[in-house]
C-alpha cells in the first residue's frame, strides 16, 4: 500500500518539526527518512503513524484520507526505537498482543504467533521476559510483535540506533530481507547515511523540518541537491575557494569552472570527498595542491591519508584504495601532491547551485 | 584469619547495632511488656476478656472498615496519583503537597473536622443527612476518615511507578490496536500492581492501627460503630488493664497476620509483574 504525505505541518509551540513536507513512498518500497536529530524525520514517521496529529496537511494510505484516523484505527505497524515491549509479558504474550486486543481465540493466537517465532528463530525463547533479551532479540521480536497484525505499512524509528555495530549490520541485512519477502510498504528513521543506503530503495533527505532530497541512494550519493546534503552524507573535504573569469580557485588548485564566466569573484564552497582524490610525487596537469603526509592508517577496506598544506593552511582527508596505498607507499612527512578526480562547487548564495564534476 | 572488608562505606557493625537496640527499646520492649501483663490473667480469663460477643464485633469492624477504606483509597489514590504525574494544570504543585496533609494533621483534627461536617446541622450533613446518607457517628463516618488519612500512602507509592511508566508501552499498545481500557488493564495495571498493593498495605496498616480520629467521629455503639481500640479504652477507663492489654495482643496478632498476608501478596505481584 502506498503511502502519501502531503503538505504536512507540524509545530510544538514555536518551533516548526515540519514545514510543508509532501514525501511519497510507492507500494511495497521501504523508504529511509535520513536527517540529523532534531531534523524532523521522527515527528515525521509519528504524523504518518497517527502518534501525532499534523496542523496542516493530509496523510493518504493509497488513496485513503487518513489524516484524523486515530493511532489505532490505522492498522501501521510501529515499531520503536527502545523497543517499547511490555516488560510484564513474555516474548509469545508480547507478539500476541495486537492479535488478542482483536478477540482471536486462543488456538488462533497459539498458532500464528508460533507460525511468526518460527519465521524469526525467536520459537526458542518464546517464554523469556524482554529483561533476559539482548539488544537484537528485543529489535526482532518489536518487528514481529508488529507485524502479527498484518500492518498495511511498516514504520521504524531509529530501529538500529541502541545496537552494536555487528548486530547492527546483521540486523539490516535481515530487515531487508524480511521485507523483500512480505512486501509491506516501510518506512524507517535513521540518521546513519550508511544504513539508509545499504537498505532502503528510496532515501529522504531532511533538514530543519524540510526535505533536502528525494531519490534513489545512488541519486542521493553521486548527485548531491546541495550543499547540506553533500556535507551530511558525511567523509567530505570542504574548502571556501572562489570563482572567477570561468575557474575556481581552491588554495593552489585552479580548476576549470566554466558555469561562472565573470569577472566579478564569488565565494563558494568545494566538496571533494575523500576517495575521489588521488595522492602523488609528481605534481599533476590539472594543477594540483602540494602538502605534506601527516597520518596513515591503512587498517580498513581503504587507505586513509591525512595531508596538510602548509602554504594554504587545509587539511585534507583521503582515502586510497589498498592497491593504490600500497604502489605509493606515503609516509608521514612525505611530500606529496594532491588532486582532486571530482569536485562539487556550490555557490553560498544560491544554494541550489550547479554541479561541477572535473 | 581475619576477613578484609571491601566494602565503600564502612561501619556494618555500628549501624546494625544500633538498629537492633533501637528497635528493642521502641518496638520490642513495649510488646513483651505487653505480652507479659496479659500473663497475668489465666487462659480463661484471657478468653473471656478477648473473645466476648462485643468484642468479636468490634475486631470484625476494624478489620472490614480497614480494609473497605484502603480498597477506596486504592481507587481514589490511583486517581489522583494519575492526575499528577499525567497532566500540567495550574495549582498542580498546591494540590501535590495537599496530599500530605494527613500525614501532618493531628488525626484527632481530622475526626473533629469530619463529625461536624456530617451532622445533621453541619456544611455537608444539611444536604447529606436528608438524602440518607449518615457520616456522622456511623461506620460510614468511620470508613470515611480511614480514607483520609490512608491517603496519601497510595497516592505516594503510585508516583514514582507512575512517572516511571514509559508512555512508549502505551502508544506500542495503541499501535497493535488495544482501545483505552484495553490499554489500561493489560499494560498499565499489571505494572503498576506491585505498587498498589504497597500502597494498600500501608494505608490499611495505618487504618489498623488509627484511633485518634476515630474516637470522634464514631459514636463508640458496640455492635455498631465501636472499633477494637476503643475497647481497649473502656477496659482501662475500668482499671482492668489485664483485660485491656489481652485485647491489644489478639488486635496485633490479627494486624501481623494481615500484614504478613499482605506482604505475600506484594511478593507475588513483584515475582510476577515486575
Amino acid at each position: 500500500m502506498s503511502i502519501k504525505v502531503d503538505n504536512v505541518t507540524k509545530r510544538f509551540g514555536d518551533f516548526v518539526a515540519l514545514d510543508n513536507v509532501c514525501v511519497e513512498a510507492g507500494g511495497g518500497a521501504l523508504l529511509a527518512l535520513l536527517g540529523p536529530s532534531g531534523s524532523g524525520k521522527t515527528t515525521l514517521l509519528r504524523v504518518i503513524a497517527g502518534l501525532e496529529a499534523a496542523d496542516a496537511g493530509t496523510i493518504y494510505y493509497k488513496d485513503e484520507n487518513v489524516t484524523s484516523q486515530t493511532a489505532r484505527e490505522r492498522n501501521v505497524g510501529f515499531v520503536f526505537q527502545h523497543y517499547a515491549l511490555f516488560r510484564h509479558m513474555t516474548v509469545f504474550e508480547n507478539v500476541a498482543f495486537g492479535l488478542r486486543v482483536r478477540g482471536w481465540s486462543r488456538e488462533r493466537i497459539r498458532a500464528r504467533v508460533s507460525e511468526l517465532l518460527k519465521l524469526v528463530r525467536l520459537d526458542s525463547i518464546e517464554h523469556r521476559y524482554p529483561s533476559q533479551l539482548s539488544g537484537g532479540q528485543r529489535q526482532r521480536v518489536a518487528l514481529v510483535r508488529a507485524l502479527a497484525i498484518e500492518p498495511k505499512v511498516l514504520l521504524l524509528d531509529e530501529p538500529f540506533g541502541a545496537l552494536d555495530a555487528k548486530v547492527r549490520q546483521e540486523l539490516r541485512q535481515w530487515l531487508r530481507r524480511l521485507h523483500d519477502e512480505l512486501h509491506v510498504t516501510s518506512i524507517f528513521v535513521t540518521h546513519d547515511q550508511e544504513e539508509a543506503f545499504e537498505v532502503a530503495d528510496q532515501v529522504v533527505v531532511m533538514h530543519d523540518g524540510r526535505i533536502e532530497q528525494d531519490g534513489t541512494p545512488h541519486d542521493v550519493f553521486e548527485h548531491p541537491a546541495n550543499a547540506f546534503v553533500m556535507d551530511f552524507l558525511g567523509n567530505v573535504n570542504v574548502f571556501h575557494g572562489r570563482l572567477q573569469n570561468g575557474h575556481a580557485h581552491v588554495g593552489g588548485l585552479e580548476l576549470e569552472y566554466p558555469d561562472y564566466p565573470h569577472s566579478e569573484a564569488l565565494q563558494a564552497k568545494v566538496y571533494v570527498r575523500p576517495h575521489e582524490l588521488d595522492l602523488d610525487y609528481a605534481r599533476g596537469a590539472n594543477g594540483s595542491l602540494k602538502a605534506r603526509v601527516e597520518r596513515v592508517n591503512p587498517a580498513g577496506s581503504v587507505a586513509k591519508v591525512f595531508v596538510l598544506s602548509e602554504e594554504f593552511g587545509i587539511g585534507v582527508h583521503v582515502e586510497l584504495s589498498l592497491e593504490r596505498y600500497a604502489e605509493l607507499n606515503p609516509r608521514p612527512g612525505d611530500t606529496v601532491y594532491v588532486s582532486p578526480r571530482r569536485v562539487r562547487v556550490f555557490v553560498p548564495a544560491a544554494e541550489e547551485g550547479p554541479e561541477y564534476v572535473i | 584469619m581475619a576477613t578484609t572488608s571491601r566494602r565503600v562505606l564502612p561501619g556494618f557493625t555500628a549501624s546494625l547495632s544500633v538498629t537492633i537496640l533501637y528497635l528493642t527499646v521502641l518496638v520490642l520492649i513495649p510488646l513483651a511488656a505487653c505480652v507479659m501483663k496479659t500473663l497475668s490473667l489465666s487462659p480463661a480469663e484471657f478468653w473471656a476478656a478477648v473473645w466476648t460477643r462485643q468484642a468479636r464485633a468490634a475486631y470484625e469492624f476494624s478489620i472490614g472498615a480497614s480494609i473497605v477504606s484502603a480498597l477506596v483509597n486504592c481507587v481514589l489514590g490511583l486517581l489522583i496519583a494519575w492526575v499528577l504525574v499525567r497532566y500540567e494544570f495550574p495549582g498542580k504543585r498546591i494540590l501535590d503537597s495537599l496530599v500530605d496533609i494527613p500525614f501532618a494533621l493531628p488525626t484527632a483534627v481530622a475526626g473533629l473536622v469530619y463529625s461536624s461536617l456530617y451532622v445533621e446541622r453541619g456544611w455537608l450533613g444539611q444536604f447529606l443527612v436528608p438524602m440518607g446518607i449518615e457520616a456522622a457517628y456511623t461506620r460510614l463516618g468511620v470508613v470515611v476518615v480511614l480514607v483520609f488519612i490512608g491517603l496519601p500512602f497510595v497516592v505516594r507509592a503510585l508516583q514514582p511507578v507512575l512517572e516511571s511508566l514509559e508512555v512508549e508501552a502505551e502508544e506500542a499498545a495503541a499501535m497493535l490496536g488495544a482501545s483505552r481500557w484495553q490499554t489500561f488493564r493489560w499494560v498499565i495495571v499489571p505494572l503498576i500492581l506491585p505498587a498498589l498493593v504497597t500502597g494498600f498495605s500501608l494505608s490499611l496498616a495505618r487504618a489498623l492501627g488509627e484511633y485518634g480520629s476515630v474516637v470522634f467521629v464514631s459514636a463508640n455503639r458496640p455492635f455498631v460503630d465501636q472499633i477494637a481500640p476503643m475497647l481497649i479504652v473502656a477496659k482501662l477507663e475500668e482499671f482492668q488493664y489485664g483485660e485491656a492489654t489481652a485485647i491489644a495482643v489478639v488486635l496485633l496478632i490479627m494486624s501481623f497476620a494481615l500484614l504478613i498476608a499482605v506482604n505475600v501478596l506484594e511478593r507475588w505481584s513483584k515475582r510476577h509483574y515486575a
